[in-house]
């Protein structure tokens, strides 16, 4: 039966700590997504409104624009209401082959 | 505990109590929201900090969610940390009482017992420890102003020491300790450092630190969860036998003992025994007294720690007893009768089965007198004769 021992523990810590540097517990939340934010960036002018709205804070600065993190970007959809310059499309993530692209 | 005068005696009420002990457990982090019983420890508190005694961080937090959040955190990032709350405070925090034992945060927390909110009173009674039994911390119930000291001095050592790593709550009673002044014995400053100091030669636990990327308390992720609740539990049970070790060395370092799960009182060769808890054993030690010098063969027991339950101590002092009564201040909805006596009951296949007796007394400030504990004891006694007994009965 799936009793629990000392001998099977899997975690070193009496608590759920993480190494950030490795990978932090967390779920790859990417995968409840339904659909998924595409920034036009023909319309983005990288104000960076989606990136402060974010609840889980998954919009990253790359540079010159903003990019999704996909692994984590559950697809609520709130960066694409509040971009003033509807640059963000909310897309079904059927149209996708991929699980979980990180571009 | 009659305290005989030296120069470390003071006169104080127990919440002035808790807070010297707090001074001279040289905690990094305070943060607490005065509410009645409790406000005294507070303002005595924040007056040791203005004047330069205690050297902490003092966080003047708007309410008792926050308290608990800042003290957690203070926890985690390696500090000594300290709060004190009462009733509605208690269960104003209780979400983040729940997240403190989970994050496994070794704080120590004062909780003066008062009537939490429904029926609106400010008065003291257990419900509000009761209500938190199983938030997974550590609840400890002092008798009187010395015992409030020692106790959370006890209880740093307990919750910090490596193999519990667990917040700590110490009870007592609102008004009846809180507001009534007492001889009091403050340690001395560096006796409180010496007995603390085995805890700086412990394998460090997890902090959080600046600049490192560390998380706790991350999305539980199934078998991990299961684990982690599981540690938890364990550390819990080790809290008993550690307890009574750490009761102890304070008995050596201060020449004081309260028999740390338990104290057990002329049980020796009681035919019954009464179990209570808080300022009314003070009482009840005195009506014993008189029942046994009528002759009645009648001991007390004296619950100190109330979680982790101390089933295995309690069991050789109850078993083969002919009845048993237990004193609650607090209701068990559900079950009709008093919570710690709900709880010796299940404890009865390693105590056997007897006549127990539930007495509900002191809601709300009542008064618990010597003539109902003698009530008490003598239905016990009518009951261990095999008469017929009421099984609960409210005072």
């Amino acid at each position: 039966m799936g009793v629990k021992q000392e001998e099977n523990y899997m975690y070193d810590t009496e608590s759920a700590w993480s190494d950030g540097n490795k990978s932090l517990l967390c779920l790859k939340t990417g995968e409840w997504r339904t659909s998924r934010p595409v920034i036009d960036r023909e319309k983005c002018n990288a104000c960076g409104i989606c990136m402060v709205f974010c609840p889980p804070q998954c919009i990253d600065d790359d540079g010159d624009y903003y990019a999704v993190n996909l692994e984590y970007c559950k697809g609520c959809g709130i960066c694409a209401k509040e971009c003033p310059r509807k640059a963000i499309t909310m897309t079904p993530e059927g149209e996708y082959a991929d699980d979980c692209p990180t571009e | 505990m009659t305290v005989q005068p030296n120069k470390f005696t003071k006169v104080l009420t127990g919440n002035a109590a808790a807070a010297h002990a707090v001074l001279r457990c040289r905690p990094d982090v305070v943060a607490a929201y005065p509410i009645t019983p409790q406000s005294e420890l507070v303002e005595v508190l924040a007056k040791f900090h203005a004047d330069g005694d205690l050297d902490c961080e003092y966080v003047p937090v708007e309410g008792e969610n926050s308290a608990q959040n800042v003290v957690c955190g203070a926890s985690m990032a390696g500090g000594r940390a300290f709060t004190a709350t009462s009733s509605y405070g208690l269960v104003y925090m209780y979400d983040t009482l729940l997240q403190t034992a989970g994050y496994r945060a070794p704080i120590v927390m004062v909780n003066v017992n008062r009537e939490p909110p429904g029926i609106h009173c400010v008065y003291g009674g257990q419900q509000d420890m009761i209500s938190t039994r199983d938030s997974g911390w550590v609840q400890i119930i002092a008798e009187s102003n010395q015992e409030i000291v020692d106790t959370i001095i006890m209880g740093y050592r307990l919750a910090e020491d490596h193999d519990i790593q667990l917040p700590v709550m110490v009870n007592y009673d609102g008004y009846y300790l809180s507001y009534m002044a007492a001889a009091v014995e403050i340690p001395d400053q560096k006796a409180v450092d010496r007995y603390l100091a085995p805890l700086k030669d412990q394998p460090p636990r997890m902090t959080l630190k600046p600049g490192e990327a560390t998380g706790c308390g991350s999305h539980g992720m199934g078998a991990g969860f299961v684990e982690y609740r599981k540690k938890h539990m364990a550390a819990m049970e080790r809290v008993k036998a550690k307890l009574d070790t750490i009761d102890g060395s304070f008995q050596e370092a201060f020449g004081r003992s309260y028999g740390g799960q338990i104290e057990a009182y002329r049980c020796e060769d009681a035919d019954i025994v009464l179990v209570t808890s808080g300022s009314a054993t003070g009482t009840a030690r005195t009506v014993i007294d008189a029942k046994r010098e009528a002759g009645m063969k009648v001991g007390l027991v004296k619950l100190r720690l109330f979680r982790p339950f101390p089933v295995e101590t309690l069991t050789p002092v109850l078993k083969g007893r002919k009845a048993i009564g237990v004193l609650d201040r607090s209701i068990c909805f559900g079950w009709n009768c008093g919570p710690m006596f709900m709880e010796l009951n299940a404890i009865t296949r390693h105590i056997g089965i007897m006549p127990m007796l539930s007495f509900i007394d002191g809601l709300a400030n009542m008064d618990i007198t010597k003539d109902h504990i003698s009530g008490m004891i003598d239905d016990i006694y009518k009951a261990s004769q095999g008469d017929s007994y009421q099984e609960v009965t409210w005072l």
